[in-house]
């Protein structure tokens, strides 16, 4: 007897077996964040361990609305944050990796190595100085010596994204630019930043979300004034918090990601990219 | 005529036409080189210093805290952490992510909604999915269990139950569960564009000369993907060497989760002592660097040749 084969050469047995074990491992990833959407839309009185598995029997938005008054200020100051970072960032990017592909100097190759280094450096090893750095500055504490650090440590891997981006954009057309008298910001005006659309959503949106999900810079960094969301969060529903409101909890920590989940959902496709560029040869 | 109209400007660019690349990119060499590697010096200045109050003046101590440290209390815990933390993450994430790519290879319905799905946890900060990891991972104990132990007993798997990260001998490996739940989407990406990278004439001439698909896989498509496994080890290693935010969510500050991030950042907030919490940092960075240089260096030069 003959077994039927799909095309790729597999059997519908062996096609359903794989089917289950992907469905299986799709509820296995979703478990967090069932548990926190049903918890967060408790009433108090429901929201409690023991029964969290269950679904609400009551739906109440009081988790939300107490999470939104806790973390309003912390949200504010992420968007304010990871705003004028990921803008900053991604402009430096695209100048740098425009050289770096295109316009290239003499020890191009290894400045660029010393830029991707900086990548995977842990922060801590620069923290100590960082911070008195940005005190003998007057930057401590404050939003701009936040995004000052997101952008600096960020010029590496949108310098990665951008270059990687332009390798694929012909000589011919620079060379075209410059043969008709272009110079080298003209023809990156009029050449190549037509065409950076992609690699400026995909930076941006890598930018933003690292520094909104970003945590050490922050804490290090921050002030309880200029303190984004991840701070707050942690301050609140973290493992030293001391008031356990488990719906404002769960609330609190589904607001605090909503931003980068949406930005997941609707442009997940330029997201994979960036992580991708991340993988430098992936 | 042409070639000779044409050589010399070209060669009268070439002297000077990166000076122009060189002076746009410079703002960044120098904010690069002052962030990274100047204040990387002053870090390891610090850690030499024998500074270990805030208020003493910076010294020499010849590198013996990098000796000292080890005699701390704290210390090769830490370090002892960090190392299962790293084992099971590493080899989780990658074989989890290895295997998803492996079923999804060969296409299935709905494979977009399946990515999105074994993607989404890169998007959000373990500040914020440690609440609910936090909660998931309760060890109490079976007359009141919460969390996944609770789960378990009401699925009839109650031997399953344990104490989670709090277990003084392997806490660390369930520490490394929401880890390897947040990165093994990623190693699936790279595994699923390396596999489709293969061509399939290579797999067919395996078929051809009788080779089963798994032989395929073993003998043909993993062997053309080391560089994608050397990629998913770099980047998971330093990950994890580094974890931070994923511990001070789950489990702050206590010992039983320490790792050299969360003692970096008690050395300067909590005991005020600069000195011993740039001798980790210094530790910490040494540990990447091994890990990252040659791969960094190896991927410049492969890339030139190609």
């Amino acid at each position: 007897m003959t077994v039927m084969r799909a095309p790729g050469g597999m059997s519908r047995t062996g096609r359903t077996v794989r089917l289950a074990i992907l469905l299986a491992f799709v509820v296995l990833f979703l478990i967090p964040v069932y548990v926190l959407v049903v918890t967060s839309f408790k009433p108090l009185d429901e929201a409690d361990p023991s029964s969290a598995w269950s679904l609400p029997e009551r739906w109440s938005t009081s988790g939300w609305s107490a999470a939104w008054t806790e973390l309003k200020g912390g949200l504010a100051n992420s968007v304010k944050i990871a705003v004028s970072g990921s803008i900053i960032s991604a402009v430096l990017g695209s100048l740098n990796g425009y050289v770096l592909s295109k316009w290239r100097f003499p020890g191009a190759d290894v400045v660029f190595t010393l830029f991707l280094f900086g990548m995977f450096i842990p922060y801590q090893a620069v923290m100590i100085p960082l911070a008195g750095l940005l005190t003998d500055i007057e930057l401590s504490g404050t939003i701009r010596g936040i995004v000052l650090a997101h952008v600096v440590y960020g010029i590496p891997i949108c310098t990665l994204i951008f270059r990687n981006y332009y390798v694929t954009i012909p000589d011919e057309l620079i060379e075209a630019a410059r043969v008709d008298g272009a110079g080298m910001l003209r023809a990156y005006w009029s050449v190549v930043l037509p065409v950076s659309g992609p690699a400026f959503a995909v930076t941006l949106i890598w930018q933003f979300t690292s520094m909104w999900n970003d945590f050490l810079f922050a804490v290090f960094l921050g002030a309880p004034d200029s303190w984004p969301v991840t701070v707050m969060l942690n301050n609140t529903a973290g493992s030293g918090a001391v008031a356990v409101q488990y719906n404002v909890q769960m609330a609190s920590a589904l607001l605090a990601s909503l931003p980068t989940l949406l930005v997941y959902l609707l442009l997940g496709r330029f997201f994979m990219r960036g992580l991708m560029a991340g993988a430098l040869k992936g | 005529m042409k070639t000779a109209d044409g050589t010399r400007p070209v060669r009268f660019r070439r002297g000077r036409k990166w000076l122009p690349g060189l002076l746009l990119v410079s703002p960044s060499i120098v904010a690069i080189g002052l962030f990274v590697y100047g204040l990387i010096f002053w870090n390891t200045r610090v850690a030499l210093s024998g500074k270990h109050d805030e208020v003493s003046e910076y010294g020499f101590d010849g590198g013996r805290n990098f000796v000292d440290l080890w005699d701390q209390p704290s210390w090769p815990g830490a370090v002892r952490n960090a190392l299962v933390f790293t084992a099971v993450f590493v080899a989780g994430a990658l074989l989890l992510g290895a295997f998803l790519a492996f079923l999804m290879d060969k296409g299935v319905r709905g494979e977009a909604s399946f990515r999105i799905v074994y993607l989404f946890p890169m998007a959000v900060s373990f500040i914020a999915t440690g609440v609910v990891w936090r909660w998931l991972m309760n060890p109490a104990p079976p007359e009141r269990a919460v969390g996944l132990n609770q789960l378990f007993d009401k699925l009839h798997l109650g031997a399953l139950a344990n104490d989670w990260w709090q277990n003084p001998d392997w806490g660390m490996a369930a520490m490394a569960l929401p880890a390897v739940w947040q990165m093994s989407g990623y190693v699936m990406a790279l595994y699923l564009a390396g596999f489709r990278s293969v061509p399939e004439d290579l797999r067919e001439a395996a078929r051809v000369d009788g080779a089963s698909e798994l032989q395929v896989y073993r003998y043909v498509v993993f062997p053309q993907l080391r560089p994608v496994t050397l990629s998913a080890l770099i980047i998971l290693g330093h990950i994890s060497l580094k974890v931070f935010d994923l511990i001070m969510a789950i489990a702050g500050k206590q010992i039983i989760t320490y790792v050299p991030a969360v003692a970096t950042y008690v050395e300067i907030f909590d005991r005020h002592d600069p000195a011993n919490g740039a001798t980790i940092a210094t530790y910490m960075l040494v540990a990447v660097a091994v890990l990252v240089i040659p791969y960094l260096v190896w991927s410049v030069r492969s890339e030139r040749v190609r």
